[in-house]
């Protein structure tokens, strides 16, 4: 929400009641514009940037909303858009229905220990490939990029089978193994080491820096913007990945958040379970959500740049 | 890519002092190869088991009349490919599949072209407002999923009201099969538009200024830049957009079965996989031939694309 500052205060006020997007509406500024003018940067400039940006923000703040809401402010014919006040019942409600801590547990401890291994190894391969000399360097890489395009989504049955058999099933484990591999931060990693200068790891090696030394001591601390992007989009995705726990976990004490919240619906799937299955998604929507506003430069930059691989 | 794949490494390699003894150096190339495994393998060993084997072993499923969780399955070659494509399953599947691509693709496409080109003004906000139509993309798809079917709900949903204002009845957006997949696809297209935004933006913002400046002073007007100018220029961002959006269209998976766990209308190749493997009939083998089309599909799309980057590279 800091990030409003910059926006000049109009249209930040124009943004608040949701209701009156009268186009018309005079600004107060202090800028000799003509008039024409002003009203044709308005509705050919800011008209639409406040359009698009109230299209994805209303559903959230909806969510926001609603989830302080009771059964009865939920289940009524006249829409009440403000919730009567702060109720967290509904959070509670969630919390013990079903165990929603521990699945915020569950998922803070896949989130962290996945993605940690995944951009370790992520750097480790990405250095091999780049500063360590070896035979079949290419069809290695070549191999990685295939890797790249085959969707985790067809694998699912054969490795649930696998899994399933080293007895990982409804183990955080089986959940955080299969996807360890990871063949997007390689990919992001080696194209970034391939533009740092080779001098400055020559001098290192002339000082007799190992390979390890001269990963931890040079690589890898000039290269952290790339690898924030990589551990960020790591960090997402590994959040909100849904098919793979779904699968794996059938019992609440290995579930993760998205698997959870499947479990908060199936239970209170009726129409006064509204505000308990918000305050849900308010618990997975809101963490990424506020991560994505402090950092969401890189993680833009990572996912559009991650997929121009395919 | 391609390019960089050749070039860069070699550049590095022969920056080594190349003429060193000759003992010496294969003493180096033998500690560079073992040091190159320990860094390497387990990464690479955990892609190959976990990403290619079961690439192999789908194949070898799909073979097989087999319940999961069953400890015998007989072996029944085709035969599962055959069900399938002779079954009503085909065409109802593939066409909701096709739907369900053709919908959302050109969707998020044509709205994020647009939200790209409201957004490539010079005036202030336009990176607070570029962040925010891109955060659906990170959310969860069971966060954005329930949202919206709350929004949708035909009693208590904002929509419901909106609709009864205007003095209409609400659909059934989720008992009505036909009306749940548009419900879906407008989901799916809310929460991806803003990756094709973003990646259309830094499109048009990587068109040459002079090119469009010259344009504009030969008289051309807005619309007609627009469509004689950028749009051609443009055709690598289409196209590379056209290919992402359609391998990640085809395996949606997460809005689908939180929105529509029955798949009542929603069943495209993916859910209908998961649905036969996991849902009530554990059909394993034939979940895993529905799943073998898939990738045949998949890898159809990401070859084309593979040429069409060949191409482009050789024209520049």
């Amino acid at each position: 929400m800091s990030l409003l500052s910059p926006v000049s205060p109009d249209p930040a006020a124009d943004a608040g009641p949701a209701s009156g997007a009268g186009p018309d509406i005079p600004l107060h500024r202090h800028r000799p514009f003509s008039r024409a003018n002003l009203t044709q940067t308005i509705a050919g400039g800011y008209l639409p940037l406040i359009l698009s940006t109230l299209v994805v923000f209303l559903p959230l703040l909806w969510m926001v909303l609603s989830s302080f809401k009771q059964p009865g402010e939920i289940i009524t014919m006249d829409l009440k858009i403000l919730p009567e006040g702060l109720n967290l019942e509904n959070y509670n409600i969630a919390m013990t229905t079903v165990p929603f801590a521990q699945f915020f547990m569950n998922s803070l401890i896949v989130t962290t220990v996945g993605a940690t291994i995944k951009v370790l190894l992520a750097i480790l391969t990405a250095y091999a490939l780049v500063f360590v000399r070896f035979p079949y360097k290419n069809i290695i890489f070549v191999l990685i990029l295939v890797a790249l395009m085959v969707p985790p989504q067809v694998s699912i049955l054969p490795n649930y089978i696998l899994i399933a058999g080293m007895g990982g099933k409804n183990t955080l484990w089986g959940i955080i193994l299969p996807g360890l591999g990871t063949a997007f931060g390689t990919f992001l990693l080696r194209q970034h080491f391939m533009t740092l200068p080779a001098s400055i790891l020559e001098s290192a090696e002339i000082d007799g820096a190992g390979h390890w030394r001269r990963l931890w001591q040079i690589v890898a601390p000039v290269s952290g913007p790339s690898i924030a992007t990589v551990a960020l989009v790591v960090v997402v995705s590994e959040w909100n990945d849904y098919i793979w726990p779904l699968i794996i976990t059938d019992r609440p004490e290995t579930m993760t958040l998205p698997v959870g919240l499947t479990l908060l619906q199936n239970s209170e799937g009726n129409g006064s379970g509204w505000g308990i299955l918000m305050a849900g998604a308010v618990l997975v929507i809101v963490p990424i959500l506020l991560v994505f506003a402090a950092l969401q430069r890189y993680i833009v930059a990572g996912l559009t740049q991650g997929s121009v691989t395919g | 890519m391609t390019r960089q794949l050749t070039d860069r490494p070699r550049a590095v390699v022969e920056a080594k002092p190349a003429a060193t003894p000759r003992a010496r150096w294969s003493a180096r190339t033998r500690r560079d190869f073992f040091v190159f495994l320990a860094l390497a393998l387990p990464n690479l060993l955990l892609i190959a088991v976990f990403t290619y084997l079961p690439l192999f072993n789908n194949i070898y499923y799909s073979t097989l009349d087999w319940t999961l969780g069953s400890a015998s399955a007989t072996v029944v070659g085709l035969d599962n490919y055959v069900t399938f494509f002779t079954s009503s399953d085909a065409t109802k599947v593939l066409g909701t599949t096709a739907i369900f691509t053709l919908v959302t693709v050109g969707g998020s496409m044509v709205l994020g072209l647009l939200v790209a080109l409201a957004l490539n003004s010079r005036i202030r906000g336009t990176t607070f407002a570029r962040s925010a139509v891109f955060a659906p993309y990170v959310l969860s798809g069971v966060g954005v999923g329930l949202v919206w079917l709350f929004i949708f709900d035909p009693g208590y949903g904002v929509l419901a009201w909106l609709l009864r204002g205007l003095g209409q009845q609400s659909p059934q957006w989720i008992n009505d099969p036909q009306l749940s997949l548009v419900m879906v696809m407008i989901v799916y297209v809310w929460k991806n538009l803003g990756y094709c935004a973003v990646v259309y933006l830094a499109g048009l913002q990587s068109l040459p200024q002079d090119v469009m400046e010259a344009a504009s002073l030969d008289g051309a007007n807005g619309f007609k830049r627009f469509v004689t100018m950028s749009l051609p220029l443009l055709s690598p961002t289409t196209f590379f957009l056209l290919i992402t959006t359609m391998l990640s269209s085809l395996q949606a998976f997460d809005l689908i079965r939180i929105m529509t766990p029955l798949g009542n209308g929603t069943s495209t190749l993916i859910y209908e996989a998961y649905l036969q493997a996991f849902g009530a009939f554990n059909r394993a083998g034939y979940s895993a031939a529905i799943s073998v089309i898939l990738f045949a599909i998949l890898l159809i799309i990401t070859v084309l694309q593979l040429r069409f980057v060949e191409r482009k590279v050789h024209y520049s």
